[in-house]
């Protein structure tokens, strides 16, 4: 018998639908993949089932009922728990409170019961097999165990499903591997799990099975090993397998590189990295490898001026340059798409159009103003150009998908024509269509003459795309490879030393 | 969506609540829409009920509108009351003398204005309505300035000290004559007003404090900085020029509201035909990604607060003329929080983000539209604040999605059990 049921979920946002009747089914004891391209309408599902959005039309049933969860805490009274991408909790707070919280033990008189609270944060975190300290504040620990914490939290409620959100997108592989055995145990004990992920390895390996959604329709549940991964994304952009064998060879390397436009001479920062030679031509794309922490992003704010250097010389087309803030780095035509898209992105409150021009102004300064309709004529460019998902430019860019975030983010970059454009990151939680969107998009802005730097976790996009690769330890730089050279196994290892 | 529906939309409920209160006046109040032209040589002779700025602390006696009979008496009256030392009537005396000669009512283009109620409103409101637009930006940012109140004292000390000075000869522009030199004061007022924005912007933008904590210092010290300018007296003064500015008529209108006006339209192509607008909007509402932008977050934030306390030099201005002294203990007192209240009705968060100056002046119209309303109906000040901040409740839950979605819900709930009935 299915534990959770969805039948014919629809939601419409002003004009836009974005669930167009998805039936959809989790078993007790089973870990289930929804997958989809970004503004497919996973997390659309997903809040309709918390009860975050009441839905358009269908139904949702749950343990055999008919359900109309009004706020995720109903969700959660009945048995459904979330954990979402961002670490909901409060850092400065005990594991203990913030496991605790909202629902305290409390002793007779009506206080609340801080010895008790903590015996039960300990049996809720024993339950995953965590032992720590339950005492600390939570931003003592590492992402992972405040994510993990998250999850224990989620399950210290009577929870029979629990829904992870992209729980790994912030986890290194070993932390992984931890939340998959604790996804594993719980499976046993008969719990359902709903499993959200962009990295397609990690669905293997842990899924029993996939449901597939596209532009707000169901496309198919699957067995996982039915279905063969290739066949997942195709189902997953809507294309043929052959179509995207095809797209992914269609990536070359630019070849010839005109004259440098970007050198650094022992740039430096004490505390944050330790002085680095960078130097890039245009029409290359150099990219900065190393582990989490090593220093890549720290080279890429002080490239950007973000964080002042304060050691070393820059130069910028030959010219001596002193990047101390983003707005002389702006004016020199340099642009950082940062990594957190959240924090250092987008103006969640303002329009997809301010947002695109929001660069090119700050870099012509308050008087020489776009006029309404330069500003429209520009974000309806890059709306088509970058296939941004949106009825009009003048919708707010937090009501749209993260993907489509992200194209808004390039747009604003773009709109500037940068000499040199830095990358941080910019396929983290974004889906495969969009990442090969953007790799494809800085291949060909290699090839107009624009020099990038290019930012990855994923050590396979660093190896095809990159003509040149700094390696980073540390925040140190140890070492570089050029052409021929860069292979998976080169660069791993210069990670590892 | 219809994009002008979308650009008026926070007007919506300031407007409904502001309407709602004309209403009540047109039924209630006698003769409040009554708005007649006058002859600029009638003024002295039919007064319309002048409301004080600053009503008489609580203890002492109300005056009623109908006994309130010419508004340079307040000014005498609220002087009388906090007069101590003595010195200050010496000061007072001259004016007290001859208030009728130099009434900067009789001063009038035309020689025709109009007169009553909404008029008078618009005229008592001009001080929270020009200091509205300065908060407007600061809360844009997502800051705050509660020192609005004490810098518009200090700068009516400053006009107040350098007139009384230039009237007595006893400063190099005296030569100019009466006419032009009370321009002297007016540029140093709003000079001086400028710094202490300047002063704040530098504490928040510049040293990164808590905007509260920071504007906070002056509002304390503000008016002890007043008081060391006047050096402790109140200055009373009773030149043509300064007068004309609260008490003087051009165009049919006071001249307060020309000023009003101005100021809006300034603001409005300042923050809207240039990019001040988007830019100040877009570090509201996420500084660091602004910063990341190019934008200069900092200097944005720190131009805001130098607004400010350039609208509050034009309220400190407007304070001083109307009552012809610069009382540093009273001038501009609280009206940091109308002008904080005006900028929330008007649909600008405090979170920073979007704002709307259109909005804030309506909501500045509204406070004034309440208060005139409850002078009228002779409500006592000392429990006026009540009733005003209960239609202030009033109006941010109208404004609240989240309360309308509520009591659009009780009814649906309570029609549909009606229907399964």
């Amino acid at each position: 018998m299915d534990l959770l049921q969805t039948k014919g979920i629809e939601k419409q946002f002003l004009g836009v639908k974005a669930l167009k009747g998805v039936d959809f089914s989790v078993k007790a004891g089973e870990i289930h993949a929804l997958m989809g391209e970004n503004g497919a309408g996973k997390s659309t599902l997903i809040k309709i089932i918390t009860g975050v959005y009441p839905a358009s039309a269908g139904s949702v049933y749950f343990n055999g009922k008919e359900c109309k969860f009004r706020s995720p805490l109903d969700a959660e009274h009945a048995g459904i728990s979330t954990v979402y991408q961002e670490v909901n909790l409060l850092p400065d707070l005990s594991v203990a409170e913030n496991i605790c919280i909202g629902r305290e033990p409390r002793t007779k008189l009506g206080f609340i019961d801080k010895k008790e609270r903590k015996v039960q944060a300990r049996k809720a975190l024993a339950r995953l097999d965590i032992d720590i300290n339950v005492g600390e504040n939570l931003s003592s620990y590492s992402i992972a165990i405040q994510q993990l914490v998250a999850i224990a939290r989620a399950l210290d409620v009577d929870c029979k499903l629990l829904i992870l959100d992209e729980p790994t997108s912030s986890l290194d592989e070993n932390e992984v591997k931890e939340l998959f055995k604790v996804m594993k145990k719980l499976r046993e004990e008969g719990m359902a799990i709903i499993f959200i992920t962009h990295f397609l390895d990690q669905v293997y390996e842990v899924s029993d099975r996939i449901t597939i959604l596209r532009d707000g329709q169901l496309v198919g549940s699957y067995d996982a090993k039915d279905l063969p991964r290739i066949e997942m994304v195709a189902k997953m952009i809507g294309k043929t397998p052959e179509q995207i064998n095809e797209m992914q060879a269609g990536i070359v390397k630019n070849a010839k590189f005109g004259d440098t436009v970007y050198e650094a001479k022992g740039i430096g920062r004490v505390g944050t990295v330790s002085p680095v030679d960078v130097s890039i031509r245009a029409g290359e794309q150099l990219g900065l490898a190393g582990l989490l922490g090593s220093g890549r992003s720290e080279v890429a704010q002080i490239i950007f001026g973000v964080d002042p250097h304060d050691s070393g010389t820059m130069t910028m087309c030959g010219k001596p340059v002193n990047f101390n803030s983003p707005q002389k780095a702006v004016k020199a035509k340099v642009a950082l798409i940062a990594e957190d898209r959240k924090v250092t992105g987008i103006i969640p409150d303002l329009t997809i159009r301010e947002n695109i021009v929001l660069a090119l102004q700050a870099s012509k300064g308050i008087w020489k103003t776009m006029t309404l309709k330069q500003q429209e004529e520009m974000a309806e460019k890059y709306i088509k150009l970058l296939r941004i998902k949106t009825p009009s430019g003048e919708q707010l860019i937090k009501h749209l998908s993260g993907g489509n975030q992200q194209k808004v983010l390039i747009a604003r970059w773009l709109a500037t024509s940068p000499k040199l454009l830095i990358l941080d990151e910019p396929t983290r939680g974004i889906d495969v269509g969009a990442k090969a969107e953007i790799e494809a998009l800085t291949q060909q802005l290699c090839g107009e003459g624009m020099a990038v730097i290019f930012i990855s976790s994923e050590l396979e996009e660093v190896v095809r795309d990159c003509d040149r690769v700094i390696v980073l330890r540390d925040r140190k730089k140890v070492g570089e490879i050029a052409g021929s050279d860069i292979s998976l196994k080169n660069v791993m290892k210069l990670i590892a030393g | 969506m219809n994009k002008t529906s979308n650009r008026f939309r926070h007007l919506v409920w300031p407007l409904v609540s502001l309407a709602l209160l004309l209403l009540f006046n047109a039924f209630f109040t006698d003769n409040f829409f009554k708005i007649e032209i006058k002859k600029q040589d009638s003024a002295q002779t039919v007064q319309a009920p002048a409301v004080p700025d600053n009503p008489p602390a609580p203890g002492t006696s109300w005056i009623t509108p109908e006994n309130y009979e010419n508004s340079s008496d307040s000014a005498e009256a609220a002087a009388k009351t906090v007069d101590q030392a003595g010195q200050a009537a010496q000061a007072a005396a001259e004016p007290q003398q001859a208030p009728e000669k130099n009434d900067g009512k009789g001063v009038s283009i035309f020689g025709y204005y109009l007169y009553g109620t909404p008029i008078d409103i618009l005229n008592q409101g001009a001080k929270v309505m020009v200091l509205a637009i300065g908060m407007t930006l600061v809360i844009a940012t997502g800051g705050i300035d509660i020192s609005v109140g004490a810098v518009m004292a200090i700068a009516g000390a400053i006009a107040a000290l350098l007139i009384s000075m230039l009237d007595a000869g006893s400063f190099p522009g005296a030569s100019m004559g009466p006419a032009i030199y009370w321009i002297i004061p007016v540029v140093a007022a709003l000079v001086l007003a400028t710094l202490a924005g300047f002063w704040n912007g530098m504490l928040v933008a510049g040293f990164g404090i808590q905007p509260m904590v920071a504007t906070l210092v002056l509002m304390v010290a503000g008016r002890g900085v007043a008081q060391l300018i006047t050096d402790g007296q109140i200055i009373t003064f009773d030149n043509p020029g300064l007068v004309f500015l609260c008490n003087g008529h051009a165009l049919f209108l006071p001249f307060s509201v020309w000023i009003v006006v101005t100021m809006y339209v300034v603001a409005g192509l300042l923050t809207r035909k240039t990019a001040l607008g988007l830019f100040i909007e877009s570090v509201g509402n996420n500084e660091r990604a602004s910063r990341y932008a190019g934008i200069e977050a900092r200097r944005i934030k720190w131009l805001t607060y130098v607004i400010c306390g350039f609208c509050a030099g034009v309220a400190g201005l407007l304070a001083a003329s109307n009552i012809k002294c610069a009382d540093s203990n009273n001038a501009g007192l609280y009206l940091e929080l109308d002008a904080i209240l005006a900028t929330v009705i008007g649909g600008t968060s405090m979170a920073g983000g979007r704002f709307f100056l259109s909005g804030s002046l309506v909501g500045a119209i509204l406070i004034q539209t309440l208060t005139t309303t409850m002078y009228m109906k002779n409500v006592s000040p000392a429990i006026v604040a009540v009733p005003k901040a209960m239609v202030v409740i009033i109006v941010c839950l109208l404004q609240s999605p989240v309360f309308r979605a509520k009591v659009l819900s009780i009814f649906a709930s309570k029609a549909a059990k009606g229907g399964v009935q």
